[in-house]
């Protein structure tokens, strides 16, 4: 509220219109004369401008998007459940009908990657948990997919079959398909749905390793060249949170599997069922 | 920078603060949908994947 011009200060302003012309137009020179376009203040305001952008993008990226793209791929993968039952009821299973009645189908791998094929329920991970399959682990249409979220690296086997099924899913981002994967816990049950059925697996322990620790893939993990005796479920992600240093391993036995037509397993039978 | 740009608005203080808003909707639109996603997939690559 100072004022430098001194021919305005000394009049009483007598009358509105005469003295205070002169007042505001002054106002508005020095004003406009503060405000004038400078280097340092248009270098400044575009500082701090990036920095709000640099702060939105951390927000975004860490948590905002986390939940959105996780809510499409539920969405997307609740919708898959229902296409898979369709499948079945056309009469379009992929499977060969093993010798042994007990023995699981094996559905047929897709034929393209990026093709989704079936479902991944994990009670661990929320009630009503369920994520979309699709074929091959490309980072860009697969993993940050907002309608997928996992990956089968097609090198493995398919579920139920002799060997190892392997899955991956981020940690962190994208949905973090996998974000819970240090909360499984021993016995807990990991579903896989094709269109053939229900593929049930148990979780027996984790395994941290370097991002070049593709023995975890072998057909008996960490052991390549062996025979297969088991049916293992291998689920890869990053560790720790937030960084990409080091991999965490899920193992899961298989334990059984339920065919489309028996209808779905009980622990799942709700959220199964309450989309069909 | 920012107050020229407001001096630059045109109608009363009301509209010019509408049409900030709809400025600012429009930027945060453009990052989220464009910006922030191939910053993600360009400055910050995630990996979940063995052997990749």
């Amino acid at each position: 509220m100072h004022d430098s011009e001194p021919a305005e200060t000394p009049e009483p302003a007598p009358a509105a219109d005469t003295a205070a012309a002169p007042t505001r137009s002054a106002a508005r020179r020095r004003s406009a004369a503060a405000t004038r376009l400078s280097v340092t203040g248009v270098l400044g305001e575009i500082l701090v401008t990036a920095g709000v952008v640099v702060m939105l993008f951390l927000g975004w990226y860490m948590w905002l998007n986390d939940i959105t793209a996780g809510a499409e791929q539920q969405q997307a993968a609740e919708e898959v459940q229902q296409e898979l039952q369709e499948q079945w009821e056309r009469g379009e299973s992929t499977a060969e009908r093993p010798v042994d009645p007990g023995e699981p189908v094996i559905s047929a791998a897709p034929a393209e990657e990026g093709e989704v094929f079936g479902t991944l329920i994990v009670p661990r991970f929320g009630p009503d948990w369920v994520r979309s399959i699709a074929s091959g682990v490309d980072v860009k249409t697969v993993l940050n997919s907002y309608t997928v979220g996992v990956g089968h690296y097609t090198q493995t086997q398919m579920p139920g079959e002799m060997g190892n099924f392997a899955l991956a899913g981020h940690r962190r981002t994208y949905g973090a398909a996998f974000g819970d994967i240090d909360k499984l816990r021993l016995g807990d049950r990991i579903y896989v749905e094709t269109v053939d059925g229900w593929y049930e697996y148990v979780f027996r322990g984790l395994e941290y390793v370097w991002p070049t620790g593709v023995e975890v893939l072998e057909p008996v993990p960490a052991a390549p060249g062996v025979a297969p005796t088991d049916r293992v479920l291998t689920m890869t992600s990053c560790n720790p949170r937030f960084s990409t240093a080091e991999r965490i391993i899920a193992y899961a036995v298989y334990e059984t599997w339920y065919p489309r037509a028996d209808g779905p397993p009980d622990e799942i039978s709700g959220v199964v069922q309450a989309r069909g | 920078m920012y107050a020229a740009l407001w001096r630059i608005l045109p109608g009363p203080v009301w509209v010019r603060i509408l049409i900030v808003i709809v400025l600012v909707a429009v930027v945060l639109v453009v990052l989220v949908e464009w910006v922030f996603p191939w910053a993600a997939d360009t400055l910050l690559p995630q990996d979940s994947t063995v052997g990749g």
